[in-house]
């Protein structure tokens, strides 16, 4: 019996603000879950802190809602551990970018294969509206005493530079094309970045859902709005690495192409390359059969629970009396 | 107030604050008849850390060892890559030994600041070898010689009226009775080079280790055969180099058989070793404690001195399995994480999975651990974390020990949840404990924190064969699949926190069909999901809190804390944890021997408090004395808080260095000397109010 979107869904109630860019996202990751009809106990959803992080409630799969800035490690951690499970990771751009920022740079040099996506507001939502590290520098937002001091970081050209292997960005209300995009992100092989541009209706009153859809922004030929938001692919960006020969020109184009913002802002993928080895395939190089016996599974006692590892070559090394 | 029984006893004794060190530790006297002091002494060398004195010293022990005899050694050394003064101390007996002492009855040495460090520990009839050509070598000369040692150094010349060179020194020694012995090493090594045909002397000069080390052989008259075996074996991965090592031992060990004798006490014999001893060290016993126990994820960030641990299982990463039907071949995957924030995240996300999972740090990373704790405790996962501590706070002495995290250990993290934690005593123990932490973290899913530190770590003993058929893995209530009648909640959902009158519900490893729940940070509901209502938190508190009652309940005695001799003569009882165990044992037989019966009592479960076990175990006891690594002596503050009852007296140190077997009897004989002299003089809550020092501080080691 093929699962429906429904099978996605919990019984939680769903306490984000009205209209905010959180639901899609919930919604396009329950889309591209029954999409891909991925069984819902080999799946697992692991979340940080803040509004983002109960996500991991709403999706019925294995739901690991973790602590702030640290859900790499602990998604990292289970995908290590049994490599067979489809590991989702979530989190907002303070949890991710701020304080698990460390995490996030050393996940990109691990490669391991699994989806990590960023829920972008550029503010801390739930403790009330301060900047958060992709705030652009002098955006004064709803609740900030003072304008923003800081600069902002680059998500994907950080993730680029940091060993991720997928990066795209998708836009909340896009629900379909973020889909997609998700999507992609499960079937790549390596480790995927998807930074979502996600109004915080309640305390972004600069980069809104209306901002995004250029409700300011009018085409002075034909008077309508003009979305800020663009797709790469309708322009004929290709961000695949098709040849190991290209992966520099590729790097290339992704740091201009992430750096566009304003009134032009494209979403879609940004980059791939399959041609760097994941951590699972590193590991497996050492230990032959990591992937069909990952340390999940292996059997260490017997039924009497006596212990099944034999260690004696190493006790015997350790031995005095060579002779026996 | 200093009594007429502490004065005549400090006439006996030496005292342990002054520095003054005296053969107190001597495991026999001297014959008369031929002033030998056979098979029982403590060797030293030293060394600029990278110059091979940890190899030399492995040589040692092991020969040793393989010559039937006991040793036990530590590792003292400064956080530093080369050139700060490191030294390793063995002490070699024929009996079992599990403490180091601080006199030196034989040091061997190649490098000037060895002799500055160490002449005034020579005993009588001990000996020092060193390098001809260092003795003009003045102590303002060796940069590595802090100022205040140097000072102290001076100081210690001038009481003898000589000055600053290795020669005042070795004199000082001298007089005291100690013989030295000079090896011409520079000459020896072109010697050598002229015999083997090879010009490239520089390349030699790395095995003055080996040459100082078996000169010292020599002199002691050990078997040259077992010793060039050990070198052998110590250099087994290089061939080449274990026959130049060879080679070079030999020509050393036949120029030092022309040495005088006269005046110098100890030799070493060997006969055949026992079959089933085995050289363990410190660093390797826990680790080997996590295959056996089935530990397959193992996460850690560099730190001294526990990753080692991490380092000895990635080394061995495919392992044996015994088992028929299942592969031969199992695997530990160990993942070098970029700060101890990760590597207890990770482990716990890989605990989720089912899989037993580990981490290894020391304090200050196991600060950075704290609020993970919590999360694994919150959502009942198993994760053991092997705690090696060293001295802190902050940086502290980081390669120096201590035990001074026994209350962080207990407390770290913010709110309250349940923990388990255990010290081991020795490396023996530690194998050991290493496979029941992981059964008590699954039995009762909580993190477990097994401590253990830097001298367990950086010790190397001869002891039992490790027995990996005497442990038994318990892995408690983890489900693989899950029945159909089982009881569900809101839209169907699996219970893995279901409240009843069992605290312990059991565990689904992530990709259980049927087996969906939620983890959080948050308070949650039986399904996992958060919750912030009152009668719920109430009861997962409680949930949570009670499994540390069936944990008391379930674990037994003999892990919890052990009672070792007997103190109906005294009523003196000794309360320790962790790796004190082994100079305090030590310290009581010595008594023993003179008649004098102390009770030692070791806790190994720390939390939760085996309060009543504990209880029991002091009764009848009339001194309370608690011995620690530490400022405050933290066991004997659970002990008060737990049992009500108050430690009589504290003999603490934390001045980095492991507490020696001299300065452990010291203290003691000190209080016993007191008591019995004035058990009649009691204060009002029957407390021997004579003047011994409540708390006495403990300062030996270089």
């Amino acid at each position: 019996m093929a699962l429906k979107l429904a099978d996605y869904k919990t019984e939680v109630h769903n306490d984000w603000c009205p209209g905010c860019g959180d639901f899609g996202i919930l919604n396009s990751i329950q889309m591209a879950l029954a999409d891909m009809q991925i069984p819902n106990h080999r799946a697992t959803i692991f979340s940080g802190i803040g509004c983002s992080g109960k996500t991991a409630h709403f999706i019925r799969t294995y739901g690991i809602h973790t602590l702030h800035g640290r859900v790499l490690p602990f998604a990292q951690g289970a995908k290590l551990a049994n490599p067979s499970l489809e590991i989702l990771a979530v989190g907002g751009d303070g949890d991710g970018l701020g304080i698990g920022a460390g995490h996030f740079v050393s996940a990109g040099r691990r490669n391991v294969d699994m989806v990590y996506m960023i829920f972008n507001n550029a503010v801390y939502g739930l403790t009330k509206g301060q900047a958060s590290p992709t705030l652009k520098l002098g955006m004064k937002t709803k609740s900030l005493p003072q304008p923003n001091v800081n600069n902002s970081v680059n998500p994907i050209a950080l993730a680029m530079v940091s060993g991720f292997t997928f990066l795209a960005r998708g836009y909340a209300y896009d629900v379909r094309h973020l889909k997609d995009l998700i999507r992609k992100a499960v079937e790549h092989k390596g480790l995927a970045f998807i930074d979502v541009l996600q109004p915080c209706p309640t305390y972004n009153d600069i980069n809104t859902k209306e901002w995004f859809q250029g409700a300011d922004n009018i085409d002075p030929h034909t008077g309508k709005t003009m979305p800020r938001t663009y797709k790469l692919e309708d322009t004929g960006y290709d961000g695949v690495v098709h040849n190991p020969d290209e992966i520099n020109a590729k790097m290339g184009q992704v740091i201009e192409k992430s750096n566009e913002w304003g009134d032009r802002i494209p979403i879609g993928v940004f980059y791939q390359n399959e041609h760097v080895p994941t951590y699972i395939e590193r590991i497996a190089a050492r230990i032959p059969n990591y992937v069909e016996y990952p340390p999940a599974i292996q059997k260490i006692a017997d039924e009497d629970g006596k212990p099944v590892t034999n260690i004696d070559s190493l006790l015997n090394e350790l031995r005095v009396d060579k002779s026996g | 107030m200093i009594s007429k029984a502490l004065k005549a006893g400090k006439e006996k004794l030496c005292s342990s604050e002054g520095g003054q060190v005296q053969a107190m530790a001597q495991q026999k006297p001297v014959s008369k008849q031929n002033s030998k002091i056979t098979n029982s002494l403590s060797w030293v060398i030293g060394g600029a850390q990278g110059s091979g004195v940890d190899s030399a010293a492995n040589i040692f022990s092991r020969a040793c060892a393989a010559g039937g005899l006991q040793v036990f050694g530590k590792r003292e050394y400064y956080s530093n890559i080369k050139g700060e003064h490191s030294y390793f101390t063995v002490r070699v007996d024929e009996k079992p030994i599990r403490s180091s002492v601080d006199e030196i009855n034989v040091l061997v040495s190649f490098d000037a600041e060895t002799v500055f460090r160490h002449f005034d520990e020579v005993n009588k009839g001990g000996a020092i070898i060193y390098d001809s050509d260092v003795v003009g070598t003045t102590l303002d000369e060796v940069p590595t010689v802090d100022y205040y040692a140097a000072e102290r150094i001076k100081k210690r010349l001038e009481e003898r009226d000589l000055g600053i060179t290795v020669k005042d020194a070795l004199e000082y020694a001298r007089l005291r009775g100690a013989v030295l012995y000079q090896i011409p090493y520079f000459q020896l090594l072109r010697e050598f080079a002229e015999k083997v045909n090879d010009p490239s002397l520089s390349k030699f000069t790395r095995m003055v280790n080996v040459m100082a080390l078996s000169a010292s052989m020599s002199l002691m008259g050990f078997d040259r055969q077992v010793l060039a075996d050990a070198i052998r074996f110590v250099f087994r991965a290089k061939k080449k180099i274990a026959d130049l090592n060879v080679a070079a031992a030999m020509q050393t060990f036949e120029y030092a058989e022309k040495f005088d004798r006269a005046g110098f006490y100890y030799q070493l014999h060997t006969k055949p070793p026992d079959k089933d001893t085995i050289v363990v060290q410190g660093n390797q016993s826990s680790a080997l404690g996590k295959m056996v126990a089935g530990c397959r994820f193992q996460t850690y960030y560099p730190i001294t001195p526990a990753s080692d641990d991490s380092e000895f299982l990635e080394s061995n990463e495919i392992l044996d399995i015994n088992n028929a039907g299942s592969p031969s071949k199992g695997s530990t995957v160990v993942v070098q994480t970029e700060d101890e924030i990760a590597a207890i995240t990770m482990a716990i996300g890989g605990a989720l999975t089912g899989v037993r999972s580990a981490t290894a740090t020391s304090g200050p990373g196991f600060s950075l651990m704290a609020e993970a704790l919590g999360w694994a405790g919150i959502n009942e996962v198993p994760v053991v974390i092997s705690l090696y501590q060293r001295a802190g706070p902050s940086t502290g002495l980081p390669t120096r020990h201590e035990q001074g995290d026994l209350h962080f250990a207990i407390n770290a993290g913010h709110g309250e949840f349940p923990r388990i934690v255990i010290a081991s005593g020795d490396i023996e123990e530690s194998f050991y404990d290493t496979v029941k932490a992981f059964n008590f973290a699954e039995k009762y899913q909580m993190p477990v924190i097994h401590m253990l530190d830097k001298a367990i770590a950086n010790s190397v003993m001869t002891c039992k064969m490790l027995d990996p058929a005497a442990c038994i893995i318990e892995r408690g209530q983890i489900l693989q699949s899950i029945p159909a009648s089982e009881q569900r909640g809101i839209a169907g959902n699996y219970l893995r926190f279901k409240l009843s009158d069992n605290p312990i519900t059991p565990r689904i490893p992530l990709g259980t069909k049927d087996g969906i729940f939620w983890n959080t940070g948050d308070e949650h509901t039986e399904e996992g999901h958060i919750t912030e209502d009152p009668e719920i938190r109430t009861k997962m508190m409680e949930k949570r809190m009670d499994k540390l009652d069936v944990a008391l309940k379930e674990i037994p005695d003999n892990d919890k804390a052990v009672a070792y001799g007997n103190n109906d003569s005294t009523g003196i009882t000794v309360i320790s944890w962790g790796s004190t165990k082994g100079v305090v044992l030590d310290a009581i037989e010595r008594f023993e021997s003179q008649g004098i019966g102390i009770k030692f009592v070791q806790v190994r479960l720390l939390n939760p408090f085996p309060s009543k076990l504990i209880e029991s175990m002091l009764e009848g006891t009339k001194v309370l004395v608690d011995i620690e690594m530490n400022y405050s002596g933290q066991l004997g503050q659970l002990v008060e808080q737990n049992l009500g009852r108050s430690i009589d007296y504290k003999i603490v140190k934390y001045n980095g260095r492991p507490m020696s077997l001299g300065e452990v009897y010291n203290a003691l004989r000190r209080i016993i000397d007191g008591q019995i002299a004035d058990n009649e003089n009691r204060d009002r809550n029957g407390h021997a109010s004579n003047g011994i020092p409540r708390r006495q501080v403990l300062k030996s080691g270089a």
